[in-house]
């Protein structure tokens, strides 16, 4: 009986750690494949053309810069605010009809958001503002669409977790809602933000669909001037030319150098953001 | 300006903020609504596709279902069983710290990027080909965390008290967490296997990676077959069809892959709200 008992220990710690072994093959592989094509001259050169075998990704990486600190900023104008609606005013069935559709476009695919921002966002911003319509601005937009579900939740959590007694005291001393809300309240939870802000760019920065739907990805990328120029991302590079690049050439090593560089920012950022909330909760 | 009409005014802001927010969700689904159930028929559900313009969806909706069954079928034990052994086992040492960061670091990994391994790994280097199973072990990858972190929740809100009982009656630890912890914390597990699920089914750049374009004309015949999903044709048509009907049979897709997802992630919330309030009796 003992004996089953510690096996099946055993076995359960086995499953546990087939995440961690994931980790590492992914980690093994990409490097294997990628960091071949990994150089200076990858992340600082201007020039992307795979057919001459010229890898330079700096344009997609400022590109892919531009199009997530826009998303999480509209992402964060937005979402805070709701969510300190949510903690602070709303009654409690409101709460849990936001948080309830909230958690529901969490999941909704991004490929229809996408094909949203191509049928309805590019042809607006083409008619009203002008260029060509896929744009970065039209990539801010549905960027943040998509992790403004998280960005709501996480900032409502850390709001909420800011006690009571300090509401109290500051409306004792004779603050209104509001200034106890932006001189007490939100400073409080401002680490907790800091770690939504820091989760949702890593998101923004990996998300692939939404993104390479509205944003053009010219066939050589640029350095964009404007919000209403084409770019690239990391991710919508790797999604479009993988089908084409051949197997074992430096062009199929150079997408999984991107893959990389991307693996890498993205782990990096996750490391900061629980980082953060460990701090912050000790 | 006084603090309190300045009050009023930031009151209005906020709620201006909240519309936004939330009207983006009714804002998709009945634009996916309209534009969609116009092509809806027991013909485009059940024929196959035909060039961008022709024909209905059958494969794709078959194969979304094999891939997200599949993936499930792989992630849903591994994840339940990983959970368990967090929550009951898992003695705070430094492997089981490392476990759980791993955890953490795969639920964060991009999913273009479990794509590219399933690509290399599965597809090449076990010589999976571009098919079904690789598909759908890629998905059970991304799947798995989420699947681990729910589960570890609704084991962990299992009250102290059950497990004493069980083990004052003499049962074993395992015998306690099958008998009655499980069972307990079953509600909690499910919607997160379902929120999984949900997660699954929308996934396209996994799929596009490592199952197959999305214009397959066949249903998959075996694990090795390369098989088409919903959210891949829908990419497909909306990029690259430049027609009328190309675009409306990307819209009927987009529908029917958003009631799929609805299905999934409403009986997960609902799922949800039957264990919470059993939890509050």
């Amino acid at each position: 009986m003992m004996k089953l008992e510690s096996l099946i220990e055993k076995a359960l710690f086995l499953s546990a750690s087939f995440s961690a072994l994931i980790v590492f093959l992914i980690t093994f592989f990409l490097i294997r494949e990628g960091v071949p094509a990994l150089s200076l001259n990858f992340l600082t050169g201007l020039e992307w053309r795979p057919g001459q075998e010229f890898f330079g990704t700096l344009p997609t990486i400022i590109g892919t810069l531009w199009v997530v600190i826009g998303a999480v900023f509209i992402a964060l104008l937005i979402g805070v605010p709701t969510a300190i609606y949510l903690s602070e005013f709303a009654p409690f069935w409101v709460r849990n009809i936001i948080k309830s559709s909230v958690e529901v476009i969490v999941g909704i695919p991004s490929v229809v958001i996408g094909f949203f921002g191509l049928m309805i966002l590019v042809p607006f911003i083409r008619n009203t503002i002008g260029g060509r319509g896929e744009s970065i601005l039209a990539g801010w937009i549905v960027l943040a669409i998509m992790i403004l579900p998280n960005l709501i939740s996480l900032t409502e959590d850390s709001l909420r977790a800011v006690p009571k007694s300090y509401r109290e005291a500051s409306l004792a001393l004779g603050a209104t809602q509001w200034q106890t809300i932006t001189k007490v309240i939100v400073p409080a939870a401002s680490s907790g933000i800091r770690a939504a802000i820091v989760l949702g760019v890593g998101r923004a920065i990996g998300e692939t669909m939404a993104v390479l739907m509205v944003i053009g990805n010219p066939e050589t990328p640029w350095i964009p001037t404007s919000i209403l120029d084409m770019t690239r991302t990391l991710t919508s590079t790797i999604a479009i030319e993988f089908s084409y690049a051949e197997w074992g050439s430096p062009h199929q090593h150079a997408l999984f150098a991107i893959g990389v560089v991307l693996f890498l920012l993205v782990t990096a950022l996750n490391f900061v953001a629980t980082f953060v909330i460990r701090r912050n909760k000790n | 300006m006084n603090p309190v009409s300045r009050e009023k005014i930031m009151k209005r802001l906020l709620l201006i903020a909240v519309a936004l927010s939330l009207i983006i969700l009714p804002v998709i689904l009945i634009w996916v609504g309209y534009n969609g159930s116009g092509i809806i028929s027991i013909e485009f559900l059940t024929s196959r596709p035909r060039l961008f313009e022709y024909g209905g969806i059958y494969p794709q909706i078959m194969g979304s279902v094999y891939l997200v069954s599949l993936c499930t079928l792989f992630g849903a034990p591994l994840g339940i069983a990983s959970a368990i052994y967090l929550a009951e086992y898992a003695p705070d040492n430094r492997i089981t710290q490392s476990v759980r960061f791993f955890t953490e670091t795969l639920a964060g990994m991009p999913s273009i990027v479990i794509g590219l391994f399933g690509l290399e790994f599965l597809v090449f280097y076990l010589q999976l080909k571009t098919s079904l199973l690789a598909g759908a072990i890629s998905l059970s990858f991304m799947m798995l965390p989420w699947t681990i972190r729910a589960s570890e929740e609704a084991i962990k809100t299992v009250p102290q008290e059950y497990r004493a009982a069980s083990l004052a009656l003499g049962a074993t630890k395992w015998q306690t967490i099958v008998n009655v912890v499980i069972p307990a914390a079953m509600p909690g597990i499910l919607t997160g296997v379902l929120l999984g699920v949900g997660k699954a089914v929308g996934e396209t750049a996994v799929v596009w990676l490592t199952a197959g374009s999305g214009l397959e004309a066949f249903v998959p015949r075996s694990l090795s077959s390369p098989t088409g999903s919903l959210p891949m044709y829908i990419y497909l048509l909306a990029t690259q069809a430049h027609t009328v009907e190309g675009v409306q049979r990307a819209y009927g897709a987009s529908l029917v892959l958003l009631i799929m997802f609805l299905g999934v992630s409403v009986s997960a919330l609902m799922a949800r709200n039957y264990y919470l309030r059993r939890l509050g009796n």
